[in-house]
């Protein structure tokens, strides 16, 4: 049996449930970026498979917007990080109760 | 050929997303960047086999290259020495399986229900195609998407200054 859509699918649906895992497992803030992105990277096998095996690259045009997307996205989190990391010398998400009381 | 490569790579792809989010060995914010490369190229080799040649390159030079080294910075620059052993917590650890698990279940249940539809042909995803698409019919999109690089190009230079008020 040859490649087909399906097979892609599967590889994206579990890669997109692996990054879902790391987001909402982990306490590093990095590591949760890195999850991010593992998600974004799933979307993104998604939309390129379909855009090739239904014959339209319309598909491959919203993966070249998302991949900008997500460089904007991971340049002003990790600026957010690093300003955090000044007031706050912890990485770990749930220590981050300042708007608490 | 083209099924050997595709299960060489979809393995990679998997395994290293999986080292990733939950290294049994090392809990070092490095490891996991740098198997977030190796992630990342073999998806590129996924999108050669799919034949969209453009977005393979875009992801090796925007992500393995610019996002990565960025990462890489970040991680150096706040020197995380002390979190490296890092615990994991039991609870998010069982709610991530159980999120993950369902939801994984849920998408595979809905592929394996039957075809997808008839084969059409396929789309080559070459640098000229996607460029005349680009300019053409998503051209608003596209400048838009320059302004938004703009905006997070001075929204970073102004985290990034000492004094935040």
């Amino acid at each position: 049996m040859s490649v087909g859509l399906e097979h892609y699918l599967v590889v994206s649906a579990t890669l997109f449930c692996l990054g879902l895992f790391g987001v909402l497992s982990r306490r590093n803030l990095l590591v949760l970026y890195m999850g991010l992105e593992l998600m974004l990277n799933a979307a993104n096998l998604a939309l390129v498979a379909f855009s090739r095996f239904n014959g339209n690259l319309d598909g491959q045009v919203i993966v070249f917007f998302v991949i900008t997307v997500a460089a904007a996205e991971v340049a002003v989190g990790l600026a957010l990080l690093v300003a955090l990391y000044r007031k706050r010398r912890d990485p770990r998400v749930d220590e981050l109760t300042l708007l608490k009381s | 050929m083209q099924d050997a490569l595709f299960y060489t790579f979809a393995c990679l792809t998997l395994v290293c997303g999986f080292l990733v989010v939950a290294n049994p060995f090392s809990r070092n914010p490095v490891t996991s960047a740098m198997f977030l490369v190796l992630t990342i190229v073999s998806l590129a080799g996924l999108f050669v086999l799919l034949h969209a040649f453009f977005l393979a390159a875009v992801q090796i030079l925007v992500y393995a290259g610019a996002v990565m080294v960025l990462f890489l910075f970040v991680i150096m620059l706040l020197n995380p020495g002390a979190e490296a052993e890092e615990r994991l917590r039991l609870y998010g650890v069982i709610t991530g399986l159980l999120a993950a698990g369902s939801l994984l279940a849920l998408l595979l249940r809905s592929l394996a229900r039957g075809p997808l539809g008839e084969t059409t042909p396929l789309a080559e995803g070459g640098t000229r195609e996607l460029g005349r698409l680009l300019f053409t019919e998503y051209l608003l999109p596209f400048e838009i998407i320059s302004v938004l690089l703009l905006v997070a190009m001075v929204g970073v230079v102004l985290l990034g200054k000492k004094e935040l008020k």
